[in-house]
């Protein structure tokens, strides 16, 4: 089993976003960074796919300026065995250029197996891994939460809206990975040693010009102060009349 | 004028909401731009072609019919490949999707048959010369992004209910159209579609949600956020990854980043914290409603009215109180 891992560098969500003077970037400072969620739940199905087969290799893949190599040696103290970026001086706000740079470094490297984050959680886009499956010529199943891999076929199973769907298909493929599949391993300090001894490749990404380009950045509008209606089930009646006489949902 | 694709989803046969709701965005997209054509696209087994003419009712001027039985559940490589053939032969100058599972899906596969650009999870959008302005939540919904689109066609996936169009029916011309090569030799091949047994409301159509957190304690103690979706009446349930998780709940009836987005007349948070990635999937309800026994829990930032209470106290007591209220009305 060789498989790549395409992961991403991105802002823990929970931090305080602030828009930077620019008005079209987010401005960095006080945000913390993590590889994105969905990845790591791919760079655990990858190193659980490896283990189960007793052999291969799991390469890990990301775009972007030299600060990711910190996400890429996360995901080696993980059990990745090596590392590549492909350096760039920002992600580009265009899926399909990411996918495209991706892509070109993934081709004709004999992975049996190519896994992406169904969605990176900063851009939430979720077309990454469909598009370069396209541009590679590989059968894809998108948003996956289970799989089941035997005699070179996958099975898959999708989450729709109050429904799901199971997709088979051919190895080598694509997949995007959703919740539900696993939960990331924590890297143990044995891992984390081993981690700074892996190699890490770092190779220039050719990015073509971006079509979708970002004109504005704005924080929501916040919502309306509420107010604290009350305590406990004292305060039922003054809620069910705010209902029906100012929010008039009752 | 522009033409218009919109691509409309179905699932065992009928037509999703969100696939009306990519016609109606078509059609004030095209109107907005003054005037234009809106085709919508529909792909099935035999027999989908059924809902065609009603959908000149959200504002198509063409309906698409590719009937195949090898479209009985969703297809996609063989429904990219239909919906790129489409959008190269028709001159548009946009193709629209809902940003659903199946959209989420479908878009980024057209967009690599055809090297176009693709944007998803969209909840506005319009054309602006030879571009398509789109604004798009990013970062968990923290941050609104305005993006410009450069592609002919681009291709713009909507999220769920957020573009809201006014009815513009009319008569549509219905076509029947082929499929592109052997739509039955796929790679890719759904085999199972299991469908919700659930007679409850969908989550995407109730205009009352009542949702439960990891506050609830378990599974049995549900049927507390269960009695008061009943007293409402018109309410589905909903709940935190917390619950789901814990197998408290299905998948199926999660609200927040990984699960449904929803934007209900009302949403009861019950024992539910409040973390950024739930608030992200029912921050846009039009009134917040929270039970919280932490008085800094930080679902009370976002809510209308909150009690800080037991749920176990306050829930029976405020069931009781809906019924009552509803009964007296
Ligand atoms: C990538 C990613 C995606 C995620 N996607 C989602 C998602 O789609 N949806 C989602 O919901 N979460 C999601 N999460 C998880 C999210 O971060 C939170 O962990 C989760 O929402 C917490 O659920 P909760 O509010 O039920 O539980 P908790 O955070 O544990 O909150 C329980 C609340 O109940 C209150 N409480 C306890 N007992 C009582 C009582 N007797 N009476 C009244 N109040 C009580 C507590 O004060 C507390 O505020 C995601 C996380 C990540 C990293």
């Amino acid at each position: 089993m060789k498989i790549a891992v395409c992961i991403k560098r991105v802002p823990v969500q929970e931090g305080r976003f602030a828009i930077a003077p620019s008005g079209t970037a987010i401005d960095e400072a006080g945000l913390k960074y993590d590889v994105n969620d969905f990845d790591l739940w791919a760079v655990e199905a990858a190193l659980r796919l490896k283990e189960k087969a007793g052999q291969g290799e799991v390469v890990i893949v990301s775009l972007g300026p030299d600060a990711v190599q910190e996400q890429i040696r996360k995901a080696l103290s993980m059990g990745a065995d090596r590392g590549l970026q492909l350096r760039a001086s920002a992600v580009p706000p265009d899926p399909f250029v990411v996918a495209t740079a991706l892509a070109d470094a993934l081709r004709g490297g004999g992975y049996d197996l190519i896994l992406f984050g169904r969605v990176a959680v900063d851009d939430a886009f979720g077309a990454t891994g469909a598009i370069a499956a396209h541009l590679l010529g590989l059968p894809c199943v998108t948003g996956i939460s289970t799989l089941e891999i035997a005699n070179g076929r996958g099975r898959a199973r999708r989450e729709l809206e109050g429904a799901q769907e199971v997709m088979e298909f051919p190895l080598p493929a694509v997949l995007t990975i959703d919740e539900g599949l696993n939960k990331e391993r924590l890297p143990s300090l044995k891992g984390i040693m081993a981690a700074k001894k892996k190699p890490l490749e770092v190779r220039a990404a050719t990015l073509a010009e971006p079509r979708v380009t970002v004109r504005r950045l704005e924080l929501p509008a916040e919502r309306a102060a509420g107010r604290i209606v009350g305590q406990g089930a004292a305060a039922v009646p003054e809620l069910v009349r705010l209902l029906q006489t100012e929010a008039k949902v009752l | 004028m522009p033409t218009i694709l919109a691509y409309v989803e179905t699932r065992a046969g009928a037509v999703r909401k969100v696939g009306l709701e990519a016609v109606a965005a078509a059609r004030a997209t095209a109107d907005a731009a003054g005037g234009g054509e809106v085709h919508a696209l529909v792909v099935g087994a035999p027999g989908v072609g059924a809902a065609a003419g009603a959908l000149g009712e959200d504002g198509a001027d063409a309906v698409l019919v590719l009937e195949h039985p090898a479209f009985e559940r969703y297809n996609p490589e063989a429904t990219s490949a239909v919906v790129a053939d489409r959008l190269t032969r028709g001159g548009y100058r946009l193709g629209l999707l809902g940003s659903s599972a199946q959209g989420r899906d479908l878009a980024p596969r057209v967009a690599g048959v055809l090297g176009v650009p693709v944007v998803t999870d969209v909840t506005a959008l319009r054309l602006e010369g030879e571009d398509v302005v789109v604004t798009h939540p990013i970062d968990t919904g923290k941050v609104i992004a305005t993006l410009v689109v450069r592609g002919t066609p681009a291709l713009v996936a909507l999220r769920p209910g957020a573009v809201a169009a006014g009815p513009a029916p009319r008569q549509p011309r219905v076509e029947t159209i082929a499929a592109v090569g052997d739509p039955a030799a796929t790679r890719v091949v759904t085999t199972e579609l299991t469908l919700g047994t659930s007679t409850r409301l969908d989550l995407g159509d109730a205009p009352v949600i009542v949702s439960g957190g990891r506050g609830l304690r378990s599974a049995e103690n549900f049927r507390l956020v269960e009695e008061l979706a009943g007293a409402f009446g018109n309410a589905a349930v909903g709940a935190t990854r917390a619950v789901t998780d814990e197998g408290w709940r299905p998948h199926s009836e999660q609200i927040g980043q990984t699960g449904r987005l929803v934007s209900p007349d009302l949403y009861v948070a019950v024992g539910i914290s409040g973390a950024i990635q739930h608030l992200a999937g029912m921050r846009t309800s039009r009134t917040i409603v929270a039970i919280n026994k932490d008085k800094d829990a930080p679902i009370f930032k976002v809510a209308d009215y909150g009690i800080v209470g037991d749920v176990f106290e306050v829930v029976p007591a405020l069931t009781a109180a809906v019924r009552a209220a509803r009964s007296a009305s």
